[in-house]
């Protein structure tokens, strides 16, 4: 099964690194400019993250020292076991609705701790992916047109959020553990 | 068009996130501090302050190289019109899920963008879409300060978008030895999948509750 997905996203990633290339040519693009001007925003966007990458690290690096996540995961045991997630990702799951930079940091320790090869670290990066700054978006998208019942707008995000950790955790257990 | 809205955004995204963050990080490093007295493990507390402060730097510049590659196959991707052509596949999708929406209203050209560029992982592009899409959907709600419920299935899906390409986890996972760091395109894509159903499912069933509906008030 690991097999698989390893070739189906081996592909996958081609599809996009050859063919997107390959479909900007056709469409009479400079791809190569277009690259260089894209791949300075990548420079500059990881440059504007260094200050959330420390702060959250630090956080993140403190409170594993201190034992906290061994006591979490005994006070949380229960409920970690029935979804089967690893209480290391907690922090993650519950700062993700929240800052998308802030849990990209957290993202970061969980992967250079634990290796990329890991099954918490690729847990981790497919929840990263599957989830998102729920409280954020919802913040700007609804204060830019003077929104203030927001209805059921919070609730099916944050609902959306929880469908994504545990569809995460679920077949990250599958595919890598 | 990426590189006009890109600093603006910076801005506006630290001014937002901190006043949340400035609680939870603050609960952070006090927790620490208090856990590791209980636990006798200040000294351990202590090292990491520093530890991690040098990570953080180290962390981000091993992904620069991997974080520019995608950018600029993504730079590509938004100038050959990649992202119409993924608004146009949408289009049938957006008329089901939005029977509020007159079909060729500028909502609903506004909120393919947003939702075409959220799937490719332009984080900077979606957002003026996204903004835009909400001023026309306000332009139709005849509710000004209460959410229609256009808005909410609009911010449903964008809350838990399907992503193609999580480039940044990608670029984490190379950066520290994975052999296969691609392979979350795959798990990536299965998750998401569940949690745009699980979003589309539950907005549509949770406007049906009372508490939900629209008040006499939200007319003024």
């Amino acid at each position: 099964m690991n097999n698989f997905a390893n070739q189906l996203s081996n592909w996958m990633l081609l599809a996009f690194v050859v063919g997107i290339p390959l479909f900007g040519a056709i469409k009479k693009v400079d791809v190569f400019d277009a690259f260089i001007v894209g791949a300075k925003q990548g420079f500059e966007t990881i440059v504007s993250i260094i200050p959330y990458l420390v702060a959250m690290m630090v956080a993140i690096g403190m409170l594993r020292a201190s034992g906290f996540f061994e006591l979490l995961s005994s006070l949380l045991a229960p409920l970690l076991t029935a979804i089967g997630m690893p209480s290391e990702l907690l922090p993650l799951a519950l700062i993700r609705p929240f800052s998308g930079s802030a849990a990209t940091g957290v993202m970061a320790e969980l992967i250079h701790q634990h290796g990329g090869n890991s099954f918490i670290a690729n847990t981790a990066a497919t929840m990263m992916g599957s989830t998102e700054t729920t409280f954020y978006v919802i913040a700007i998208y609804f204060g830019s047109v003077n929104i203030r019942r927001t209805r059921h707008a919070i609730p099916a995000g944050l609902l959306a959020d929880a469908a994504g950790v545990v569809a995460s955790v679920t077949i990250c257990r599958y595919l890598f553990a | 068009m990426l590189t006009l809205v890109r600093r603006s955004e910076l801005v506006k995204v630290s001014h937002k996130e901190s006043s949340v963050l400035n609680k939870i990080w603050l609960s952070m490093i006090m927790l620490a501090v208090i856990v590791g007295m209980i636990e006798g493990r200040i000294d351990a507390v202590v090292h990491a302050i520093t530890e991690s402060a040098k990570l953080g730097f180290e962390v981000a510049l091993g992904l620069t190289g991997i974080m520019a590659l995608w950018m600029g196959i993504m730079g590509i991707a938004s100038e050959s019109g990649l992202v119409a052509g993924i608004a146009r596949v949408l289009k049938p999708v957006m008329r089901r899920l939005f029977p509020e929406i007159p079909p060729d209203d500028p909502a609903m050209g506004a909120m393919i963008l947003n939702i075409s560029a959220n799937m490719l992982g332009l984080a900077n592009a979606a957002t003026p879409f996204g903004l835009q899409a909400m001023k026309e959907l306000q332009r139709l709600n005849i509710h000004v300060h209460t959410a229609s419920n256009s808005m909410c299935i609009f911010l449903a899906i964008n809350t838990s978008s399907v992503q193609l390409i999580p480039a940044t986890a990608i670029a984490f996972l190379a950066a520290n030895g994975s052999l296969h760091p691609t392979s979350i395109i795959f798990s990536t894509l299965i998750a998401t999948i569940i949690s745009m159903t699980v979003a589309i499912f539950s907005v549509k069933q949770l406007a049906k509750l009372p508490i939900y509906q629209m008040r006499d008030a939200d007319n003024l």
